[in-house]
């Protein structure tokens, strides 16, 4: 069967269509008596078939302290996948590895990528900044500093608008990174159309990347704030440095 | 350790020529912190006095009041002799209505002389000696707990708990001790390292993690001793005492009987740009209180392998420990405190990459024989791939207990996806109870072929270690750091957080505390 033929696939275990799939879960029953033990994969196989797997097995289960099971399940999985009607979301740049944002950095700047970041206003929450900025990172990724082609400098919080403008000039700043963690009345949203315009009235075009983030941030409305791109929660610093090389560091075409 | 038997055939000349190049670069910052003092020295001074709790905008007692006598007459002759006159000339019933007053504005400081001098210097002498002896009955109580329920068998398998909230940690904990855990860590809530206070009472809201109060540390250590009493072994408990508080944090964690304790000698500077002399001024007293309160002290050299490769960087973990344990000795701490850290991180496409750690994971062991080792489980390349990342858990586990490491933290193997699942856990405690079952006594018929690979590996670190000593002794290691020589960054002495709390210690200096910690030391 090729792909022209049908669009339509099921999972593979060891046969075309076979349909068959793993899953492990824990539910919240005790596996300890023979009654207990009847009750609790009873009730794991209820849920497999409401997942969709028919006929499904327990191939493992096992208590965990007096009151949890752990199961192991496979089973044959009724649902199928239509690839015609799979969208994807695509982003705008590539999360790239570490080594390949130090290369595209090199190659197209010849120099160090400059970073200054700050919280403006009275957040003094660097949660956000420092998670982003510091070796030590977030989620498992390293922060900027760890790339060997980014040089950060991070002015900490409660930075005056005034004093970025005039580091982001003292560095030769490409971009600028801004925090706000902790805000009152939309002042995330003040603070961040006021800095955008400082950046504009002291630089010109010539200004830094401007980059914001934060929780209460709403991605979409870079444009409405006058700055270049909005990372929300749960923004990694993996992708803020791709974004970076995306931006600023472009692939020298071939 | 020249007269142990060494399955690595390493030359002690060398690893004494090592030890010697360690005290050399770590002397001079020896010398900065018996000439300095910083804020939270300060601060562990107060609350070993007992002086707690905050004020209605959460703002501990101990910072008002430290930062009043900053004000009022600088810190460079310490909190203790101001603080004490204050509490004498205005009649003063404790050192908090004290406090509220001096951050009103109320109290004018001054430093005494004569016979006001001599009063002061007994009171405060005699309250922190208070502190003190509570930290010695602390440990009095773990020695008899210990004696009571029993000491578990090393490798110690220490687990990580991390929700926020201390009502919901305390139930994970005691499962995880139920489970098999011998330690139990609360990880702090992100960021609480560069706070310049301690948040104060029971939290129930934390980033990634619990913030580390005085309160929490009472609630953990009250619900893990019933469950050790339940068990019939003690469990541990840890936290993290770094960050510019880690003086309080030390203070607090010998107060209410912690048994570990996070603290390593760069770890802040290169991971949190925290100021270097900032940090090595704090982690001499916070160490000195370790001593005394008889708690295992955790470094960190796991993470330099997080940033660089495992392999090329491996020396670079080596030095790190030989100063951590300068540092740890010149602070009193005997050699059974010193958790040196290290990790098991190489890639594990590299050809003979077991070898490569069994081979680091031995030169730490028979460099360091009696220190209680950590050994970190892969955390860099575990891939997603769960299935696999259980196999690598297990090599994991196995070379740990061939190389007889003391604590091993327990590998994930969702490592990296998120915090675990009750299921994750209870997988990983198989693992690894698996391999104790079938392997737990490999290490003492493991001895690689003097002259093989794995030999050859360790000499050769050690040997990078002493060239990277070498050039870090005639640099200095404030430059070495300010030159990025560990991790990937360069920490400048002028730079980084908290320089503004270290202040140079006047002639008259008095701190009742380090006098009464260095005193008695033997």
């Amino acid at each position: 069967m090729s792909a022209s033929e049908s669009r339509t696939i099921r999972p593979y275990g060891d046969t075309t269509g076979d349909g068959r799939v793993q899953v492990s879960f824990t539910l919240p029953v005790p596996f300890g008596t023979e009654a207990e033990r009847s009750l609790a994969e009873g009730a794991a196989l209820q849920l497999a078939a409401k997942m969709g797997l028919d006929p499904a097995m327990v191939v493992h289960a096992k208590g965990m302290g007096p009151a949890f099971t752990f199961f192991i399940v496979y089973g044959r999985v009724s649902h199928f996948v239509d690839l015609s009607a799979v969208t994807v979301t695509a982003r705008e740049y590539a999360v790239l590895p570490a080594a390949e944002v130090n290369l595209r950095i090199r190659s197209a700047l010849g120099r160090k990528l400059v970073v200054v970041g700050a919280c403006i206003g009275t957040d003094a929450h660097t949660v956000g900044i420092d998670a982003i900025l510091n070796v030590k990172g977030h989620a498992g990724e390293k922060g900027l500093e760890y790339y060997r082609e980014i040089r950060v400098v991070n002015m900490g919080a409660q930075v005056a608008v005034r004093d970025l403008v005039d580091r982001a000039r003292l560095e030769h700043a490409d971009a600028v990174l801004v925090s706000q963690v902790v805000t009152q009345r939309d002042a995330h949203l003040s603070n961040t159309r006021d800095m955008a315009a400082a950046f504009r009235s002291s630089f010109g075009p010539q200004r830094p990347l401007l980059v914001v983030g934060g929780p209460r941030f709403d991605p979409g409305a870079a444009e409405d704030l006058g700055v270049d791109r909005i990372f929300g929660r749960g923004t990694t610093p993996r992708e803020v440095a791709s974004y970076l090389t995306h931006a600023l560091a472009p692939e020298v075409a071939a | 350790m020249s007269d142990r038997t060494t399955k690595l055939n390493l030359d002690p000349g060398l690893v004494r020529q090592a030890r010697e190049l360690a005290r050399a670069a770590a002397e001079p910052v020896v010398e900065l912190a018996r000439t300095h003092t910083t804020t939270s020295v300060e601060r562990a001074v107060l609350r070993l006095a007992g002086l707690d709790g905050a004020d209605s905008d959460g703002m501990p007692w101990v910072n008002r009041l430290t930062d009043a006598i900053r004000e009022a007459t600088g810190l460079e002759h310490g909190v203790a002799l101001p603080a004490w006159d204050a509490m004498a000339t205005g009649n003063y019933p404790d050192l908090r209505t004290l406090a509220a007053d001096a951050a009103a504005g109320k109290v004018a400081f001054r430093i005494p002389d004569g016979t006001d001098a001599v009063a002061a210097r007994e009171s405060a002498g005699r309250s922190v000696r208070r502190g003190i002896e509570t930290i010695d009955a602390r440990r009095g109580e773990r020695d008899r707990m210990l004696a009571e329920v029993g000491d578990p068998a090393k490798p110690w398998i220490y687990l990580i708990v991390a929700t926020g909230d201390i009502y919901e940690d305390i139930p994970q904990a005691q499962a995880a001790a139920r489970e098999g855990a011998d330690i139990i860590a609360v990880i702090r809530s992100t960021g609480q390292s560069l706070l310049d206070y301690v948040p104060e009472g029971a939290t129930r809201e934390g980033y990634a993690g619990t913030y580390a109060t005085r309160e929490n540390f009472r609630l953990m250590r009250a619900a893990l001793d019933d469950t050790s009493r339940e068990l019939g072994r003690y469990v541990r408990l840890t936290n993290y005492a770094s960050g510019l508080c880690m003086p309080e944090i030390a203070a607090l964690a010998g107060l209410e009987r912690l048994d570990m304790m996070l603290n390593d000698c760069m770890y802040g500077i290169i991971f949190r740009d925290i100021n270097p002399v900032r940090t090595f001024i704090d982690q001499r007293f916070s160490r000195q209180v370790h001593a005394r309160a008889g708690i295992i002290i955790n470094t960190g050299e796991d993470n330099y392998l997080t940033t660089a490769d495992a392999v090329d960087a491996a020396h670079t973990v080596v030095v790190s420990q030989l100063l951590n344990e300068y540092f740890g000795r010149e602070a009193g701490l005997a050699d059974w405190q010193l958790g040196l850290g290290h990790a098991f991180e190489i890639n594990p496409e590299v050809p003979d990459s077991f070898l490569l750690e069994l081979a680091h994971a031995l030169l730490i062991r028979e460099l360091f024989p009696d220190a209680p080792l950590k050994y970190m489980p892969p955390t860099k390349h575990m891939s997603g791939n769960v299935f696999a990342g259980y196999l690598l858990d297990a090599f994991f586990n196995l070379c740990g207990m061939m190389t007889s490491q003391s604590i091993l933290l327990i590998g994930m193997m969702t490592e990296g996806i998120h915090t675990p699942f009750l299921s994750d856990r209870d997988l990983a405690l198989e693992n690894v109870r698996y391999v104790r079952n079938a392997a737990g006594r490999l290490g003492e018929s493991f001895v690689p072929s003097p002259d093989g690979f794995v030999a050859e590996r360790a000499r050769r670190v050690l040997a990078e270690s002493v060239s990277l000593l070498r050039r870090i002794g005639s640099d200095g290691l404030l430059t070495a750091i300010g030159e990025g020589t560990f991790g990937v960054t360069k920490r400048p002495a002028s730079g980084g957080r908290g320089l503004d709390g270290v202040i140079e210690r006047a002639e008259d200096y008095w701190n009742p505390a380090i006098g009464a910690l260095e005193g008695e030391r033997a």
